[in-house]
């Protein structure tokens, strides 16, 4: 057994770690981070779009993709003969909010800490500013 | 936009020794981080204790501290979403916690880090979340009971 958790993280951090752990795995490739900032800008891009004016090839593109279909930050329509893809916004929202969330409790944890050692200070004239 | 990754700077009015002793000896570390340890940290060795954090006082916490170097830097790692006692977590990547100390005028600079998110594996779908959303919803209750004055 080994278990671990923080304070207040237990509020929900392990929850949101991980329902999101797919999502941070997908976004933590450079290729993919840069497909998924394309697609941040609006358009539905096809695969041939995508490999436009980059060193991938399309294979590459389409590889990556699929991962990012798999935990669902991209979504493909079939648009007459291609597909288009555009971006799932939901997922990205949540990572974002998840980390958000530890964000938050780490704010507080550190909170606690600064009072802490703050306060001591201020208790023990001996200590040097 | 980075997601796999947390960095917080805090200035604190301490001296860098007051504040080293506080993140690197175990019981001011359980004091601020709410946990009741059982022992002092060591470098490549595990620690473990008991949250002390109201309501979750049952939750086990475990972290293997990786680096000490006085006054300077502090690390361990550690799976904080591992709250499942059933479960073996030993085989998964933790994260990476990291606490970097640095003189200013007035007091100490601490730059903590939390990186690794990216490594966690998908598709863990725990029982511990369940108790904790239980237990938050019981919370919850008490506060609404507590402040409407019913029952």
């Amino acid at each position: 057994m080994s278990s671990a958790t923080s304070q207040g993280a237990s509020s929900g951090r392990p929850a949101l770690q991980r329902a999101h752990a797919d999502v941070f795995a997908a976004l933590g490739d450079e290729t993919r981070l840069q497909l998924v900032g394309r697609l941040c800008e609006g358009e539905p891009l096809s695969i041939s779009d995508l490999s436009r004016g980059s060193r991938l090839t399309r294979q590459a593109v389409t590889k990556h993709l699929r991962v990012l279909e798999k935990v669902r930050l991209v979504r493909g329509t079939r648009r007459g003969r291609k597909m288009l893809f555009r971006l799932a916004p939901r997922p990205i929202e949540d990572a974002r909010k998840y980390l958000g969330h530890v964000s938050l409790v780490w704010d507080r944890t550190l909170a606690r800490l600064k009072t802490l050692v703050e306060s001591a200070e201020r208790d023990n004239p001996q200590n040097p500013k | 936009m980075n997601t796999n990754r947390i960095e917080k700077r805090i200035e604190l009015k301490a001296p860098i020794s007051r504040v080293w002793r506080a993140i690197t000896n175990h019981i001011e570390f359980g004091q601020w981080f709410q946990v009741k340890l059982e022992g002092p940290f060591v470098p490549g060795g595990v620690a473990r204790g008991q949250l002390t954090y109201p309501g979750y006082e049952h939750y086990k916490w475990e972290a293997v501290i990786q680096k000490m170097e006085p006054e300077t830097y502090f690390s361990f790692t550690w799976h904080p979403y591992a709250i499942d006692s059933t479960a073996d977590y030993s085989k998964e990547p933790p994260t990476l916690v990291e606490f970097r100390l640095e003189g200013i005028e007035g007091g100490t600079l601490l730059v903590l880090t939390e990186s690794g998110f990216e490594r966690i594996p998908a598709g863990r779908r725990p029982e511990a979340f369940r108790m904790n959303d239980r237990g938050w919803t019981e919370q919850m209750k008490n506060v609404e009971r507590h402040v409407t004055g019913s029952q």
